[in-house]
């Protein structure tokens, strides 16, 4: 379960309360309008950014000054997720190890996940050499590997075409179910909340509000929604 | 509390290791420099000749920096938007006259500029009068031959920080070449100008022989000189040390000056592919950027060409201790480079959060070598022979003079990268060795080639602090030139000159070749 | 202590105290070079002396004596080689220097009797030009003529105060006005003796200030005899190369035995082809035959050591008003 209590994020002018509960193993969805902080509400929880007041906690457990790497979620950014240099299977293994320091049993936990996720045969090419969804697909193989309870994502697939995008979010959410974790993903398309989160965290003016259904939201926005979608 | 990005707790060794870097750039600075004034008594004003050496040092490293800068933009430029068989050799050779010693190339200029020189021999046939190169403008025009080499290749480097993917969309959007400058190249320039418009003004204060040498008479003494007058001919330490303190806060100044222009932007890399440019491959910018080239190129070449000329007339009879010293020297760049980029990393750690680390870095080159060897003399002499410590000082003052290129090149190299994948490498928990070994290294191998590269060649042609640290077992190459030059042997000198900027030059390459092998790094 | 224990320490300590003694000479870079008299020099005396000679550059005359200040009486050099003339008021008032006792039979153009420094070599500053060029037989036509000089800088060069004192003492009062008619003949001042002999031999100007022993390395070396030396009516100014005994040495006998090894032939022999400078005592071979050729100044020129000083800055004043019109 994650809790935010009452956390309170500033950013020069900007200003952002949050105050619920994620119950382990839900799929959420956070959208709204752009600039609404969704991104920075994600890296508060990622460890990337200091709250001003209130407290991050995973299972009971305070986490809000926690470095990024010790909090027990893994996260996949706007860009920039694969290290150009490494080949696929060093990019896989960092969530194993970052020194890169694999044991045979390693290797095999590498190589399962790049076959889950399509990929088998590519490990020893560079992310340049890989379309972008291989690219996205390596990113999902390590957070396979990395086994981490809580999954973060902020659009990683925005740059893909929206089949591509629905297949990617379809192996996500895939992969969240068969390890029980956690999704909590930035989204400003609310289609991809449809497809696959039963929960939207929607934050705007200033507010993150608690999780509620995805279609009744979806359905019946409140006014702050209905401008943003349009209606 | 204003909320901030997470820094802390992890990095606390590598920034530890930072400060210590710190401590030891200034320390090394600091207490020789107390060292002198505790040895002189006190402090003395300086006196009229020596601020008029003030006024002509701040002028003509002005104007040189200004030329420096003003005829690197068109040739990096140019070079970033070529692909020419031998434009890596170019490149490499462009940055030969950096890495030459003082003397050799203004022996090398004068053959080409000078009374007598090609020039002139040209401009007689063609029946003009003769072009007089002794003056205010001779001393700009050497320090722009020494200095737009480096100027060229790190802003080449800032060009090629803009990723490839910023030309395609400018195409795309059907820039012409002056959209692309405006909106592309200006940026970078106005974030990389400035420092290295600092490091060229810094090199200059520190000018000794050639500003007096091509100055033409005594009002063309620099500061540098005045101190060594100080120190020689009236054995004034305090007027010595307070010249020498008055440098270090002229090039400070400077510095600081050049960071609060300087502007951070990290560019946001994209896939590294070598980038093509749309925009210019218009005929007329061909022509520009061609003719550009070769003109740099015969102005560096040439007199490069005339030191090769001489030296090789003076290649064979060279003494065996001339050989000798060449394998001291080898030796004793590879131990400065391996100092000079482990100090600048550690500073480009810290650089990443203060900007100001940076002109701690540039002491190096701001103190003044006689003052600060003086200093180290008179700590180390109670304590133990100073001549058995002549190599392991000899190689840390080339460090300290390589450090500042070191630091230019790694600051905002590591700065950009920790843009980059920074967040990925923290979310990852990759720290310390691990973060080193498999992101730094390998993400910063072109910035790191270069900058080991720069720092083995100007260690092989630095003369460090001979008078006091002369090794009688181990004389370095530099130090064998100038004793052949000593005693009338100008083709040998020549010839040993010849000898050197080769192994500079080898060095620099194998260094930066090294670097710049895999295209993606 | 026990008598046999007493007996094997003083044994043990034999051959401790029947060590080589060791002889530490400062002097300067080009005298230690490869190519300069020291090897020679080191192999001559440590023969002779069954000591080690330790041979310690520094640098040219005046950071020779740079370096000794910086030491003072902890030094640990026994004697000091390589300072001249212009050095030596410089010297006296370091206080460091003790007597030599010895009486030497010196070949100088003049009277010598310092009790505390004792000459090796000697040389007259001349200006050095290529033979068949115009020849100018005193400053004033030097000055007249459109003849290009490259001189070095007094305060950084020992030739350079070697000008300066030259045309001072020739000339007293009007030695402002001979360098203000030189001023447009002066191509460049150079920090260094090297750097303005390397722009003469590039073809920079037509006369370098030099040595009147120029001319002999080209002959010698390079057998090359297209440098002459231009000899001038009001005399040349020399340059007197000494050496001094420390009075802190902890080897005074082996100094003195050192010194009176630089006056003797094994010495003196080695000074013209590696220092290229004359000999202060004539050696029983005589001089190189090239040395025959060069020009023999009639007049003498130095000035008096106790007058040095002042008359140094007042020229330097001069000297510095002329040429930064």
């Amino acid at each position: 379960m994650l809790t935010l209590d009452r956390l309170e994020i500033r950013q020069d002018s900007f200003e952002l309360h949050a105050d619920f509960a994620l119950e382990t193993g839900t799929v959420a969805a956070v959208i709204g309008p752009s600039g609404a902080g969704k991104s920075t509400l994600l890296n508060v929880i990622a460890g990337f950014f200091a709250p001003v007041a209130g407290r991050v906690l995973w299972e009971g457990r305070d986490i809000t000054i926690m470095p990024p790497a010790k909090r027990p979620m893994a996260m996949l950014f706007q860009d920039n997720n694969l290290f150009p240099h490494l080949t696929v299977a060093q990019n896989v293994s960092l969530g194993i190890r970052p020194d890169l320091r694999l044991s045979p049993d390693d290797n095999t936990r590498v190589a399962l996940a790049l076959a889950r996720v399509g990929l088998e045969g590519l490990d020893a090419r560079k992310p340049a050499a890989l379309s972008g969804g291989q690219q996205g697909r390596v990113a999902l193989a390590r957070v396979l590997v990395q086994r981490r309870p809580l999954i973060l994502l902020d659009e990683p697939f925005a740059a893909l075409g929206p089949a591509l995008k629905a297949e990617m979010l379809d192996l996500v959410a895939a992969l969240a179910a068969e390890t029980g974790a956690t999704l909590l993903m930035v989204s400003h398309d609310p289609a991809d909340a449809r497809r696959i989160a039963p929960v939207v965290i929607l934050v705007a003016d200033g507010v993150a509000l608690p999780p509620q259904p995805t279609k009744a939201m979806l359905d019946d926005p409140p006014p702050a929604l209905r401008d943003y979608l349009g209606q | 509390m204003a909320a901030r990005p997470f820094p802390l707790r992890r990095a606390a060794f590598s920034d530890a290791l930072g400060w210590v870097a710190v401590a030891l750039v200034s320390g090394f600075i600091l207490f020789p420099l107390l060292a002198v004034f505790w040895r002189a008594g006190g402090a003395s004003l300086p006196g009229p000749a020596d601020w008029s050496a003030l006024r002509f040092t701040v002028l003509q490293s002005v104007l040189s920096a200004f030329f420096s800068i003003a005829l690197a933009v068109p040739v990096a430029r140019a070079l970033a938007r070529r692909q020419f068989a031998g434009r890596g050799l170019m490149i490499t050779l462009l940055g030969a006259p950096f890495i030459l010693p003082v003397i050799v190339g203004v022996l090398g200029l004068l053959a080409v500029f000078g009374r007598s020189g090609i020039v002139n021999q040209a401009m007689a046939w063609v029946g003009l009068p003769p072009v007089q190169i002794y003056g205010l403008h001779g001393v700009v025009l050497a320090h722009v031959f020494f200095n737009l080499p480096l100027a060229t290749r790190i802003l080449l480097q800032g060009w090629q920080s803009i990723p490839a993917e910023r030309f395609r969309l400018a195409a795309s959007l059907g820039f012409g070449p002056r959209d692309v400058f405006h909106l592309l190249e200006w940026p970078m320039l106005r974030a990389t100008l400035p420092g290295v418009a600092m490091v060229v003004f810094a090199i200059c204060l520190s000018s000794f022989a050639v500003a007096l040498t091509l100055g033409g008479g005594p009002r063309a003494t620099t500061v540098e000189l005045a101190i060594y007058q100080a120190f020689r001919f009236d054995f004034d330490l305090a007027r010595a040390a307070v010249l020498a303190v008055i440098q270090i806060a002229l090039v400070t100044l400077a510095a600081m000056l050049a960071l609060r222009f300087s502007l951070l932007d990290g560019f946001g890399r994209g896939l590294d592919r070598i980038p093509r440019r749309w925009e210019a491959e218009t005929l007329p910018l061909r022509l520009l950027d061609i003719v550009t080239l070769a003109l740099v190129a015969l102005f560096l070449m040439l007199p490069l060409g005339a030191v090769i000329w001489r030296g090789l007339a003076g290649l064979e009879g060279l003494p065996p201790p001339v050989w000798r010293a060449a394998a001291v020297s080898i030796v004793m760049a590879l131990v400065s480079t391996v100092l000079a980029v482990g100090l600048a990393l550690a500073l480009a750690h810290l650089a990443r959060r203060w900007r100001g680390i940076e002109a701690v870095g540039l002491l190096g080159i701001a103190a003044s070598p006689l003052v600060i060897g003086t200093g180290i003399f008179l700590l180390l002499n109670p304590l133990s022979d100073p001549s058995r410590w002549a190599f392991a000082v000899t190689a840390l003052v080339n460090a300290m003079a390589a450090l500042p290129f070191a630091l230019r090149v790694l600051a905002p190299a590591l700065r950009d990268l920790e843009k980059d994948f920074g967040p990925l490498a923290d979310s990852l928990g990759m720290r310390g060795a691990a973060r080193l070994r498999w992101l730094i290294l390998p993400r910063l191998r072109r910035p790191l080639g270069f900058s080991a590269g720069l720092a083995a060649a100007l260690s092989m042609g630095d003369l460090g602090v001979i008078a006091l640290f002369a090794d009688p077992e181990r004389a370095t190459l530099p130090l064998q030139i100038l004793r052949l030059m000593g005693a009338y042997r100008m083709d040998a000198a020549a010839g040993a000159a010849l000898v050197l900027l080769s192994l500079s030059l080898g060095l620099f390459w194998l260094f930066d070749r090294g670097g710049r092998r895999d295209a993606d790094a | 202590m026990k008598p046999h224990l007493m007996i094997a320490a003083l044994l043990a300590a034999g051959p401790a105290l029947a060590q080589t003694p060791e002889l530490t000479v400062y002097t300067y870079d080009s005298f230690v070079s490869d190519w300069g008299p020291g090897p020679a020099v080191k192999e001559a005396f440590e023969a002779e002396c069954g000591c080690t000679l330790n041979l310690v550059g520094a640098g040219d005359g005046a950071a020779l004596l740079g370096r000794l200040r910086l030491e003072g009486a902890r030094s640990e050099a026994d004697i000091v080689l390589g300072l001249d003339t212009g050095l030596i008021s410089a010297a006296l008032e370091t206080g460091l220097f003790m007597a030599h006792t010895i009486d030497a039979d010196l070949d100088l153009p003049l009277e010598w009797n310092d009790p505390l420094f004792l000459p090796y070599d000697w040389g007259y500053f001349a200006f050095v030009g290529n033979r068949g060029a115009a020849q100018p037989a005193d400053f004033r036509e030097l000055a007249a003529s459109d003849l290009s000089i490259v001189i070095q800088d007094p305060r950084s060069s020992t030739p350079g105060l070697g000008l300066l004192m030259w045309v001072k003492s020739a000339y007293g009062d009007e030695a402002a006005a001979i360098w203000e008619g030189l001023a447009d003949n002066i191509v460049t001042v150079t920090p260094g003796w090297s750097e303005a002999y390397g722009l003469f031999l590039e073809g920079e100007a037509d006369l370098v200030l030099s040595y009147t022993t120029s001319p002999a390395y080209h002959m010698i070396a390079e057998e090359d005899d297209s440098k002459v030396a231009l000899p001038f009516r009001e005399g040349h100014y020399m340059q007197i190369e000494v050496a001094g005994k420390l009075a802190a040495t902890d080897q005074p006998e082996l100094a003195d035995q050192f010194l009176r090894f630089m006056i003797s032939d094994a010495f003196q022999a080695i000074i013209p082809t590696t220092n290229w400078m004359y000999p202060a005592v004539m050696p029983e071979a005589g001089l190189p035959k090239a040395f025959s050729t060069l020009i023999q100044p009639e007049k003498a020129i130095l000035a008096p050591i106790d007058q040095a000083d002042a008359l140094r800055d007042l020229a330097l004043d001069e000297w510095l008003r002329a040429l930064s019109r």
